[in-house]
């Protein structure tokens, strides 16, 4: 810091009785990374009733040497004992003053607010997010009734590229996962089957548990972690970028230009990915019944095939659209919605993925119940 | 580092190469900072300001050439060593870099933290007393988020001096600011030179800054790959023989002088 001379040396502080004055003299290097002194073992017992502090031989100082000043200073405001600092050089005289103001004046705000205030905020934020999503599923009909008046408009280049990213390239991830599902499944049945003599009904098991619920769903489990969470990131850093704005002030409905590539390449890409899913699915429980349970592959499918027939087939993939159309609003929603902050995009992505499995979950009840009914 | 024998200077970079993955910005750059000198590294966009700036704080790795702080080598430090040396500097970023989950007290006292044997209320006192040097007492529980950006420079620059460097260097201080704002913050630190006795190094082109608180200058050049001008600018924008740093400094005055009307007296 200030004028430093040659004289490097330890942090030190002497005192020297001097009739009732108490001189404190300053040397050495204070450092503020370093240890320093306290005052109440410098001063040990001693009880002056009049203390100077002496400007020694010091080599370098910061505010290590301004603290233990103002501690000093404290102590005898505390004591009511004079302290003389006039020997003290301009610069830390300025320094102690700034300290000094800081120390009487300073407030410790608080800036947390009551239990009432807290509830009637998260209503009024519930209240608020259900008309966002509203909105957004709103804009994104008007969107996509628009693009089917004018085809030309589409980014048809974009969505490619999602498709992409959100089909061929989840492929590696789909096979094992499902493959592992079917193999899991053909586990637990087998056991159960196996007592009753019905072994051949694992086929039926798995085919028609894959095909009608878990193709589908694994499915878009899977990509709501893997899309809905980029989907959400991408976005999340377009908006802190200003890029989104720049669209608007264009005069470019960011979710025509955004959302809607997205949101098509995942609907379709769903549907794609969860066939694939049943097929691989199929295939563990294949496995699984001819290493456990002796069954020949081929008796294996011919069970399969008298098990599920279109319709089963059908209702997967209508789930699976569906899931994917779900998946892709939940991560641009929360994209388009996210703060412009670092933060803020980390957040959008995980209420990305947690909404998005919320929304699959639900659904998934919702079109059960409605599957029932139709006789599906 | 060394800061006692005062005949070093602050910093001494020579022969210096920087550039990225091959490619050489700046070749065999060789200039001293003296002690308490507001230094100023000026040039045109795309000069290589910047990547100068992320070489002497050893962000970047210079291919050729040393950096030394008080007489220190930096660049070829051990690792333990140069974090040592780190302590000794401060650096303002473009945007503040304030960590945005930390409030703005926080901030200021995570460097504390990690490298003081100061007690919690200690630090407290002490990032309270450098925020408010910087002008922002009363907001050292506000968050990044909730303060403008003149407000974040000004508090990364009372977190760049948490630790008393000896060293500060500031990358575009002045970039996005308003001229009042821009203005307050060149006092700041001239006042914080004068005060605590540290040795300022700017990255900028603001011609107002320059003008105004610089001691002295080096202009770099994206075709000379170097130092075209060292100097005071006031001298240099009248007396110096190469009509880039004259252009620069004088704001292409001489070249638009032909083409601008006078304007009509009221």
């Amino acid at each position: 810091m200030p004028e430093p001379t040659t004289i490097a040396s330890e942090t030190r502080v002497q005192l020297h009785a001097q009739g009732e004055w108490l001189l404190v003299e300053l040397q050495g290097t204070w450092r503020i990374t370093e240890h320093r002194p306290s005052w109440a073992s410098v001063l040990a017992d001693a009880e002056p009733a009049r203390v100077k502090i002496v400007w020694g031989q010091l080599a370098d100082w910061d505010s290590a040497l301004l603290l233990f000043v103002f501690e000093v200073r404290q102590w005898c405001r505390v004591k009511g004992v004079y302290c003389d600092l006039s020997d003290l050089p301009d610069a830390l005289q300025k320094l102690l003053r700034q300290l000094v103001v800081v120390n009487e004046t300073r407030m410790v705000t608080d800036r947390s607010r009551d239990f009432l205030t807290m509830v009637g905020l998260a209503a009024q934020d519930v209240w608020g997010k259900t008309k966002e999503i509203a909105t957004f599923v709103g804009e994104c009909v008007i969107s996509a009734a628009g693009l089917l008046k004018k085809p030309h408009k589409f980014r048809w280049r974009d969505c490619l590229d999602e498709m992409q990213q959100c089909g061929a390239m989840a492929l590696p991830i789909v096979s094992l996962i499902s493959l592992l599902v079917g193999l899991i499944m053909a586990y637990q049945s087998a056991v159960l089957m196996r007592q009753f003599g019905a072994d051949i009904y694992v086929a039926d098991a798995v085919g028609l548990v894959m095909v009608r619920e878990m193709g589908a769903m694994m499915t878009a489990i899977i990509l709501a972690g893997r899309t809905g969470a980029a989907f959400a990131a991408t976005l999340g850093n377009m908006k802190a970028g200003e890029e989104i704005d720049a669209l608007q002030t264009l005069g470019i409905r960011p979710v025509d230009f955004l959302v809607m590539p997205r949101l098509v390449a995942l609907g379709l890409m769903m549907p794609l990915l969860a066939l694939y899913a049943n097929g691989l699915g199929i295939l563990g429980g294949m496995a699984v019944s001819k290493g456990l349970l002796n069954i020949p592959p081929a008796a294996y499918w011919v069970e399969t095939l008298t098990a599920i027939d279109l319709s089963d087939i059908f209702t997967g993939l209508i789930k699976a659209s569906a899931f994917g159309v779900l998946v892709g609003l939940a991560g641009c929603h929360r994209g388009l919605r996210a703060d412009r902050s670092s933060a803020g995009v980390g957040r959008a992505a995980t209420s990305a993925v947690v909404m998005g499995l919320l929304l699959i979950i639900v659904s998934d009840a919702v079109f059960a119940v409605m599957f029932n009914i139709l006789g599906w | 580092m060394n800061p006692a024998d005062p005949t070093l200077p602050a910093i001494d970079v020579s022969g210096l190469d920087c550039g990225y993955d091959g490619q050489v910005l700046l070749k065999n750059l060789n200039f001293q900072v003296k002690r308490g000198e507001i230094f100023f590294v000026i040039g045109g966009s795309g000069c290589g300001k910047s990547t100068l700036l992320r070489h002497l704080i050893g962000l970047n790795l210079p291919t050729a050439g040393t950096v030394k702080f008080f007489g220190e080598c930096f660049n070829e430090a051990a690792g333990e060593r140069q974090r040592e040396m780190l302590k000794r500097i401060g650096v303002l970023y473009q945007g503040g870099a304030l960590w945005s989950s930390l409030s703005l007290l926080e901030n200021v006292m995570l460097p504390l933290e990690e490298y003081t044997p100061l007690n919690p209320s200690e630090r407290a006192e002490l990032a309270c007393m450098k925020l408010s040097q910087v002008g922002l007492s009363g907001y050292d529980a506000y968050y990044p988020s909730e303060i403008s950006g003149g407000m974040k420079k000004r508090a990364g620059l009372a977190r760049a001096l948490a630790l008393d460097p000896a060293i500060v260097f500031f990358d575009e201080p002045s970039a996005g600011l308003d001229p009042l704002t821009s203005r307050r913050l060149d006092e700041l630190i001239v006042t914080l030179r004068d005060l605590l006795g540290m040795t300022c190094v700017v990255v900028s082109h603001e011609l107002a800054s320059i003008f105004a608180i610089a001691d002295r200058v080096i202009m770099l050049d994206k075709q000379e790959k170097g130092i075209i001008a060292n100097g005071d600018p006031r001298v240099l924008v009248k007396e110096s023989k190469d009509l880039r740093v004259r252009e620069f400094l004088g704001r292409g005055e001489d070249a638009m002088a032909g083409t601008r009307q006078k304007q009509p007296s009221p």
